[in-house]
């Protein structure tokens, strides 16, 4: 019995055994000498166990542990997306970080172990291993903000991330109390029993929602969206690029798979709750990122919005909704990986720059870099034909097919306003002003890969996704039926 | 309108998707494998971007020669299954058809008539190649998405034609380009979320369940106070119109015409007001007409007011403009009110003038932007003050000119004559008023064009810098050659445009008709 439970969590004991010995090793050896050597070893052993997991997933659902973990089409999905943009990311960090001295041997390592939280997360079947997934994330992270210790925007940006984040945690075990309370049960098919439309008590409703400010929380939705700006700042940037995109998937998937798997049966009381932070995070998203100039607070508030259309998915409380939502993280994270490769690049004289006036006249110096960056840009704006047009489509399919329409021309006036701030940028390199402000030529040939492979795909993707919404139509019918 | 998808042979099922892509694979090839900035890459991405350009306009010939106009159905339907469940469809009716020749014919004629770029050649070249493909899909989508997305892809091109090869002005007017032609679009985008709903289909027509089938509900309805006659319908319209009033673009949201016009490269004006300004008045026949029959009933009279307000006003701005540019998109503005106007007259006369009109404008804008270009390219101004007397040195260039303004003006003979005239017989027979203020906008557009002829050309030359000008180079009068012929031989022979709208026309007033009077006997019916 129990071999069976650990052959399900095979995935995750690799990773976290691999975590605990690339701790020891380092710390016996030459410390931040391995470094390198250690982020490639991550990175690589996390696209392993994506093919892994891709691979030998059978479409069956495993329930191990007593109903703790499960391990479905939907975790399968979700733990690939995150695997794979955790070591792009983890790839395209690798350089930046050893020329700036900030290549020490516990970043691979606290990434591996914020993911094997995540992977904790997305397959939570019980409030506690819930709990416990989000935990292992979240305190990864707070400590991966402030790498760089002698900075005090880092350090500002890891505090703030850590106080705020235990402040959701709080919320979060609040309504996780109360929930247990009134259900009686903390495992989710437990709950999903008790919690039906209609005759739910109000202290599990209570408990509902302040498990819901705790989850809106890590998905940065407004209002709980506060933290975002500062600590995607703060943050060394490719510690920004990591927060944008594996660990927004998880929190997504995981709040899919509360609401589905525990509330499944009470979609009416939730998804109007689900509908306001919706609206509230792309309005927000869109209008706030108009005055910014720093591109990496332009980026957080760019996802704010981003993670309010893919919440439209979760709104319709369909299984149509969690495959919008699925393809719509997808997308998002390689639309993001592009264009943080990007941010990533951008220095001069040695230095890293993040002021977008940087970007005068770039598509005169670096004609290929701007065209890529220029797809992602009108992508991430919804301007059609880039696939990111494709990922709002979806939401709004499933938004007008549970009659959410006020929510669908919402979130269409949200993009259009959106569309101006990503256009500032196209124009500024195409028809700024020339400056001094030049830009080093972007000397890494990996991280110019990484922009043109997701700009390309932005585009040959419109042909058939790549397979992706297949997958996610068979993820999503495990979680919803 | 039912599903007889025609065409037996292979090759017709992908014929439309040929041409539609040739052009954007021509722009991979020149953007992946075209090293170089020097003079043989530029030669060598300007024959490429021709040769493509003509093969695409021979290919669509075939098509054109295949086309069975008696059948009101969408021919040469090519269909394939596509993500999110959408359906990649494409077709033609009696009505797409012309602009998809429009836009075949036009755009190796733009390609050659910016040889002189040197600039960037190659990335002009990629933006035109991509802007065709885009143009022609938003003429043949026959998926409502499908449309949206070709329909607003088109923004990126333009937007940067105007951009970065534009005048001294550009960033001011590829902005206000972007955002009013985006602004517009957001709407139509939330009604075909509507439409979507409603209908449950994306699908415009010829499939087992098709919007150009489907009855969206008309009854009159009230939202916070305001009595909405026609309900759904005219709500779907407005939003339909918000998008298409802009591209045409009509009198009051014209004013980013202008500013577009002047800042844009010649050939950027070109493709802008033979082929871009179509989407707006083909949008009216594809979706408005025939999807919201009773929506735009009781619209009519706002959009034919409006449309002889554009045609009064626009011609009266254009009197007094001192830009050539300016002038001729005033004009422009103009001559689509015609087409406006004859689209909401609702019946033969007046749908087959509006799109002869359009055809024919096509032809005749974008000779005379091709015409300030010619002298633009000498000169490097656009001030009408800065010429006069060209007659003096360039003959052969003011006949040209001559012809084409005269088509502009409509004289009998030239294919404007024919647009005018048919869409002022339909609109008389529905609306005498409108149709008595339109005509007076015929005597002012002979009075701007005229009285800018006289100053450009006619006269002693008196200016020493023109003194030296050259008359038209061989390949000008290459380019002009074209549309000289398809202007006379529309003018003395319109049956060649007539025949193949002919029945598409009808069908399409028959079914406004039927729809109307169905919706008329519900409200009948309620009534009892």
């Amino acid at each position: 019995m129990i071999s069976a439970d650990l052959n399900v969590i095979l995935p995750e004991i690799v990773l976290s055994l691999f975590a605990i010995l690339a701790l020891l090793g380092a710390v016996y050896t030459s410390k931040d000498k391995t470094g390198s050597l250690l982020v490639w070893l991550t990175a690589g052993l996390m696209v392993l166990l994506a093919i892994w997991i891709g691979m030998t997933g059978t479409g069956e659902t495993r329930i191990a542990f007593n109903g703790l973990f499960i391990e479905d089409g939907f975790a399968r999905f979700a733990k690939v997306t995150i695997l794979l943009s955790a070591a792009a990311v983890l790839a395209m960090s690798e350089a930046y970080m050893k020329s700036r001295g900030l290549l020490r041997f516990e970043y691979p390592v606290l990434v591996a172990l914020s993911v094997v939280g995540m992977m904790m997360m997305v397959s939570a079947g019980d409030l506690m291993s819930l709990y416990m997934g989000l935990e292992l994330q979240s305190l990864a992270l707070y400590v991966v903000a402030s790498l760089r210790r002698d900075s005090l925007k880092s350090t500002e940006a890891g505090l703030k991330y850590f106080v705020l984040g235990a402040l959701s945690s709080g919320m979060l075990l609040y309504g996780a109390s109360l929930v247990y309370g009134y259900a009686g049960t903390t495992q989710f098919a437990g709950i999903m029993t008790v919690a039906q439309t209609g005759e739910t008590s109000l202290g599990l409703l209570f408990g509902i929602v302040f498990l819901m400010s705790g989850l809106a929380f890590k998905v940065s939705a407004v209002p709980f969206h506060m933290w975002t700006p500062d600590v995607y700042e703060g943050s060394p940037t490719p510690v920004t690029a990591f927060f944008a995109t594996a660990p927004k998937v998880a929190a997504m998937a995981l709040f899919a798979r509360v609401m589905h798997d525990a509330f499944g049966n009470a979609v009416a009381e939730w998804s109007q709750i689900i509908a306001l932070l919706s609206v509230l995070s792309m309005f927000l998203g869109a209008i706030a990122a108009i005055g910014q100039t720093n591109i990496k607070r332009l980026m957080a508030y760019s996802s704010i919005a981003h993670m309010g259309y893919a919440l439209i998915g979760l709104a319709a409380g369909t299984q149509l909704g969690v495959k919008a939502m699925l393809v719509y993280m997808a997308i998002y994270v390689t639309m993001n990986i592009g264009t943080f490769a990007f941010i990533l690049s951008m220095e001069k004289d040695g230095q890293p720059v993040t002021d977008i006036a940087a970007l005068n006249m770039y598509s005169k110096r670096a004609p290929g870099k701007a065209l890529a960056l220029l797809v992602l840009l009108f992508s991430l704006a919804g301007v059609p034909p880039m696939l990111g047009f494709f990922a709002k489509f979806g939401v709004w399919q499933a938004g007008v097919d549970a009659g959410l329409i006020w929510l669908v021309a919402a979130s269409a006036v949200a993009s259009a306003i959106g569309a101006y701030y990503y256009l500032r940028i196209v124009f500024l390199m195409y028809f700024g002003e020339e400056g001094d402000d030049r830009l080093d030529g972007g000397k890494s040939g990996l991280l110019t890969g990484f922009l043109i492979a997701s700009a390309v795909i932005m585009v040959v993707g419109i042909a058939n996704m790549f397979g992706v919404e297949g997958a996610a139509i068979t993820a999503a019918a495990t979680l919803v039926n | 309108m039912d599903d007889d998808e025609r065409g037996g042979k292979l090759m017709d099922h992908h014929l439309l998707s040929i041409i539609t892509f040739m052009p954007s694979f021509a722009a991979l090839i020149l953007a992946v494998f075209l090293r170089g900035d020097d003079e043989a890459a530029a030669r060598n991405a300007k024959w490429l971007a021709l040769i493509t350009t003509t093969v695409t306009f021979l290919i669509s010939l075939f098509i054109l020669f295949d086309f069975d106009p008696s059948n009101t159905g969408f021919q040469f339907v090519d269909e394939a299954t596509w993500i999110m469940g959408l359906k990649y469809r494409m077709g033609v009716d009696g009505i797409s058809i012309l602009f998809v020749m429009l836009t075949t014919f036009m755009m190796p004629l733009v390609i050659a008539a910016s040889w002189n770029v040197t600039t960037r050649v190659k990335e002009y070249m990629i933006a035109f190649l991509l802007l065709e493909t885009l143009m022609l899909g938003v003429f043949m989508a026959l998926d409502m998405v499908l449309f949206y997305l070709f329909f607003e892809a088109g923004l990126i091109p333009m937007f940067l034609i105007i951009g970065i090869w534009g005048g001294a002005n550009r960033i001011y007017a590829s902005f206000k380009f972007f955002l009013y032609t985006f602004l517009g679009s957001v709407l139509m985008l939330v009604a075909m979320v509507a439409m979507y709903a409603d209908a449950g289909t994306t699908c415009i027509g010829g499939c087992e369940v098709s919007l150009l089938t489907h009855t969206f509900a008309s009854e009159t309805f009230s939202i916070a106070g305001i009595t909405v006659v026609g309900g759904l319908q005219t709500m779907l319209f407005l939003a339909f119109f918000a998008s298409f009033a802009v591209k045409m673009p009509m009198w009051p949201v014209h004013t980013w015409l202008p500013d577009a016009h002047v800042q844009a490269p010649t050939a950027g004006s070109v493709v802008l007001a033979a082929i871009l300004l179509k989407m707006g008045g083909y949008g009216f026949l594809r979706f408005s007409l025939p999807m919201f029959p009773v929506g735009s009933d009781v619209l009519a009279p706002l959009v034919l007011w409006m449309s002889a307000i554009a045609i009064v006003y626009t011609s009266l701005v254009a009197l007094v403009q001192e830009d050539m540019k300016k002038l001729i998109a005033y004009s422009s503005v103009a001559h689509m009110g015609f087409v406006t106007m004859g689209i909401f007259a609702f019946n033969q006369q007046g749908l087959d003038g509006a799109i002869f009109q359009m055809v024919s404008h096509g032809f005749i804008s974008a000779a005379l932007f091709l015409c300030v270009g010619v002298i633009y390219d000498r000169m490097h101004t656009r001030e009408i003050d800065a010429y006069g007397g060209l007659v003096n040195r360039m003959p052969a260039y003011a006949l040209v000119f001559m012809f084409f303004t005269m088509a502009n003006v409509g004289l009998p003979g030239t294919s404007g004559f024919v647009g005018e005239f048919l869409t002022l017989m339909g609109i008389f027979q529905v609306n005498t008023w409108v149709a008595a203020v339109a005509t007076t906008g015929v005597i002012f557009s002979a009075a701007y064009a005229l009285w800018l002829y006289r100053r450009v050309v006619m006269g002693d030359l008196i200016k020493e810098s023109l003194r030296t000008i050259t008359d038209m180079t061989t390949r000008e009068r290459w380019i002009f050659a074209p549309l000289i012929v398809m202007t006379l031989l529309l003018g003395v022979y319109p049956a060649l445009v007539l025949d193949i709208i002919g029945p598409s026309v009808s069908a399409l007033v028959a079914s406004y008709d039927t729809a109307l009077e169905a919706a008329g006997a519900a409200v009948q019916m309620a009534s009892e």
